[in-house]
């Protein structure tokens, strides 16, 4: 069957297009461009007036649950998520139940995800066994499974010299390993940023300094091996700084910031709501602009959503003792619209930065709308308001610090490998 | 009137509602001193203490305050891990409201454990110590025995001397100080120093003689033993001789100075036994006073509904 989405603007900065055009689907595949009104006959078609026509964003950073805490989420459930959210490709991380650091778990995950799964799905693995820190997981074999990345997301790799194995093994490979800054002894016990907010509230603080000795770390690392290090969640000041500057010395380094980072600060933790528990956690004013600065000047290079679905029981409960994590993947894209709004990047950029610039990063060949592409599609009206309400979130994670806000830019459909998802 | 139903904080509280509180302690206290010890005021009302961490003086405290009011007391002693294994908080709240309990006090090893309980429940709740965060009650008194010794809070110079960044007493007092109008330091090593305290409007001294010159009020903080083998201090000798409360410090603060203790006292440890005792001591006056403290906040709670 073919498909013609017409009237839209198209934005696609893998070929640096930005403007009205016809897009031709043809099956899973789109099979071209056109000037609009120029598109052919097609046997469907799907009016974008007003619309933007963008590829499907790629999430670089997802937590699918699945195997281990299915009762939080499943490769079904967030995947049918991401598409709700525009993103028809998610990299997702190995802090499952077991650990997908074998490729059983990967084979599992892969199967499940092409049996019930509504996007393109692609492991991390971990990059030490059971995310211990202590013993390369064999890269060989779970590359070959289907891995396209490494990381030992939700801990990090507290060892140097495991860290520097890590990177100058994967050189074998290319591939990145992507690394969750914190140091375990300097963050023990927080849960919140360290600050006023966190001695006023009587709850231990995370300091800055735990995400940001272990960025400085590995970035000499980085330096020393020549690996292709990826810097996960990036929270505070002086990680965009250092990463500016080891970039600027030519570095191997890419970073990625989450919505949540450029959108609240540790205010929003007041009240003890334990929805804006997270890791890293929300920071200061300060940490905000800097992390504005960085995706202005390109110190950022991702945006990923760290997607962390959580049970209702797991976040209704003490603070200290609730989990951390935000659902984020159905909010992700209109957070990043309103940095357009504020002019910090244009659209081309917010859109490269959860498309093309990811999909690179992690070696796949996603987050474009080439002839000969797969066809993930997303039409969205940017000027569209909608009210958030978690309660409707297609996750099982409902954990949203943006619950009831107003946002502006609203899905309106998802094409994900030829599937056309209709919303509202 | 209290505006809220529940005592979660000095920090939420208005001067006048700390004006209110005091002034109900001191017809309390009054009814402590006469040879039938109650009054009632709470009866036919039941007050729940539920304490999730070891505590003898407040529970004790809190129940003597309780019974004094006339009201049926109960005490739901849990520990944190067999609720962490088993039933939730929420769960245990919801089954003591369900109980039929008027006033909860709960303390708690987690800050904002009183605020979520509150949110969750229709009945009073009182903060009897949550974490790091507050201890209301514990403030209320120690303003009630300075008000006993001196005039008024306004223009008086106060010490808190210890471990500021776990200590829930220290952050209720420098909210209630402050709000009275007393000039609040804070003395301890830069170990134990909350993150911008100094935001809260206290001065910070890590040297203990400059922080004792001429202050009116020394409070002293019972330091957690274990806190030297967390690498906050290389050990108990060198703190108490860095910022233990000695007569010979003592006298470096006004002649007519109170010493204050929360209780329970390390005595070689944040005060020398001769300071802990002596005539400047008001720690055993603060006990005392704490039955008519608790008694006013039931009191102002206990009628209250939402």
């Amino acid at each position: 069957m073919s498909i013609l989405i017409r009237n839209g603007k198209v934005i696609d900065p893998s070929q640096k297009i930005s403007g009205p055009r016809d897009i031709l689907i043809e099956g899973k595949k789109i099979k071209g461009l056109f000037p609009r009104g120029k598109g052919p006959e097609a046997d469907k078609t799907v009016d974008a007036s007003g619309c933007i026509v963008m590829p499907g964003l790629v999430d670089m950073h997802t937590h699918l649950r699945e195997p281990g805490d299915e009762y939080k989420e499943t490769i079904k459930t967030g995947t049918m998520a991401a598409v709700r959210g525009g993103f028809t490709a998610v990299c997702c991380m190995p802090n499952t139940n077991p650990v997908n650091d074998n490729i059983s778990v990967t084979e599992f995950i892969l199967k499940k995800a092409s049996e019930e799964g509504s996007c393109s799905v692609y492991p991390v693995a971990a990059i030490t066994t059971g995310q211990k820190g202590e013993m390369l997981t064999e890269l060989e074999a779970l590359i070959k499974a289907g891995c396209i990345a490494f990381s030992d997301d939700g801990r990090p790799v507290m060892n140097s010299l495991i860290m520097r194995r890590a990177l100058e093994y994967s050189k074998i490979f290319g591939v990145p390993i992507i690394s969750h800054c914190e140091d375990l002894e300097l963050s023990e016990g927080g849960v919140i940023n360290e600050g006023l907010i966190s001695t006023m509230m009587g709850l231990k603080g995370i300091p800055k300094a735990a995400e940001e000795v272990m960025v400085a770390r590995d970035l000499l690392l980085c330096e020393l091996t020549g690996g292709r290090l990826h810097i996960a969640h990036v929270s505070t000041d002086g990680s965009v700084n250092m990463i500016r500057d080891a970039k600027a010395r030519g570095i191997k380094v890419t970073a990625e910031t989450c919505p949540h980072y450029f959108s609240i600060t540790e205010e929003s933790v007041m009240g003890y709501d334990t929805n804006c528990k997270v890791n890293p956690p929300l920071r200061t004013d300060r940490d905000v602009s800097a992390i504005k600065g960085g995706l202005k000047d390109g110190t950022i290079d991702v945006i990923a959503t760290d997607h962390a679905p959580h049970h209702y029981d797991d976040k209704n409960r003490e603070f200290d003792n609730a989990a951390f994590g935000i659902s984020g993947i159905e909010t992700a894209f209109a957070l990043g619209l309103r940095l357009v709004e504020e002019k910090v990047i244009d659209i081309n950029e917010l859109i490269a930065k959860m498309t093309i610039v990811p999909s690179g990063i992690m070696g796949l060949s996603k987050g474009t709308l080439q002839k000969g592409a797969v066809a993930d599609i997303v039409i969205v009206d940017a000027g569209r308001e909608h009210t958030v309400n978690a309660d409707n979130f297609l996750s099982k994670g409902k954990n949203s610090p943006f619950n009831g806000w107003r946002l502006k830019g609203s899905v309106i459909k998802t094409i994900a490998m030829g599937k056309v998802y209709e919303w509202e | 009137m209290l505006k809220s139903k529940s005592l979660l904080g000095i920090k939420d509280l208005s001067i006048d509602e700390i004006n209110l509180i005091l002034e109900n302690s001191l017809g309390f206290k009054d009814v402590l001193g006469r040879d039938i010890k109650k009054v009632p005021a709470l009866r036919g009302k039941t007050v729940v203490n539920l304490f999730f961490e070891p505590s003898t003086r407040t529970r004790t405290s809190f129940t003597l305050a309780a019974k004094r009011l006339s009201a049926d007391v109960v005490n739901f002693s849990v520990s944190s891990s067999s609720v962490v294994k088993g039933e939730t908080l929420q769960d245990t709240a919801l089954t003591i409201q369900a109980l039929g309990a008027d006033l909860l006090v709960i303390r708690h090893a987690s800050s904002g454990v009183p605020d979520y309980l509150n949110k969750i429940l229709d009945i009073s709740v009182v903060n009897a110590g949550d974490g790091a965060n507050e201890h209301p009650t514990q403030a209320l008194l120690d303003l009630f025995t300075i008000l006993q010794y001196k005039k008024e809070i306004s223009g008086l110079s106060i010490a808190i001397i210890g471990d500021i960044a776990h200590s829930r007493v220290a952050k209720s007092n420098i909210y209630g100080l402050t709000k009275l109008g007393a000039e609040v330091r804070v003395i301890c090593p830069p170990t134990l120093l909350p993150a911008e305290i100094e935001n809260l409007g206290v001065e910070v001294f890590h040297s203990i003689e400059e922080g004792l010159k001429d202050v009116d009020v020394v409070m002293t903080l019972r330091l957690q033993l274990e806190r030297q083998n967390k690498g906050f201090l290389p050990s108990l000798k060198e703190y108490f001789k860095l910022y233990g409360l000695t007569s010979e410090r003592l006298k470096l603060t006004k002649k007519d100075s109170i010493v204050m203790h929360p209780g329970p006292m390390n005595r070689g440890v944040e005060i020398a036994s001769d300071v802990a005792s002596g005539p400047q001591s008001v720690i055993l006056d603060q006990v005392t006073n704490g039955i008519a403290v608790r008694m006013a906040v039931l009191y102002l709670l206990g009628g209250v509904k939402q």
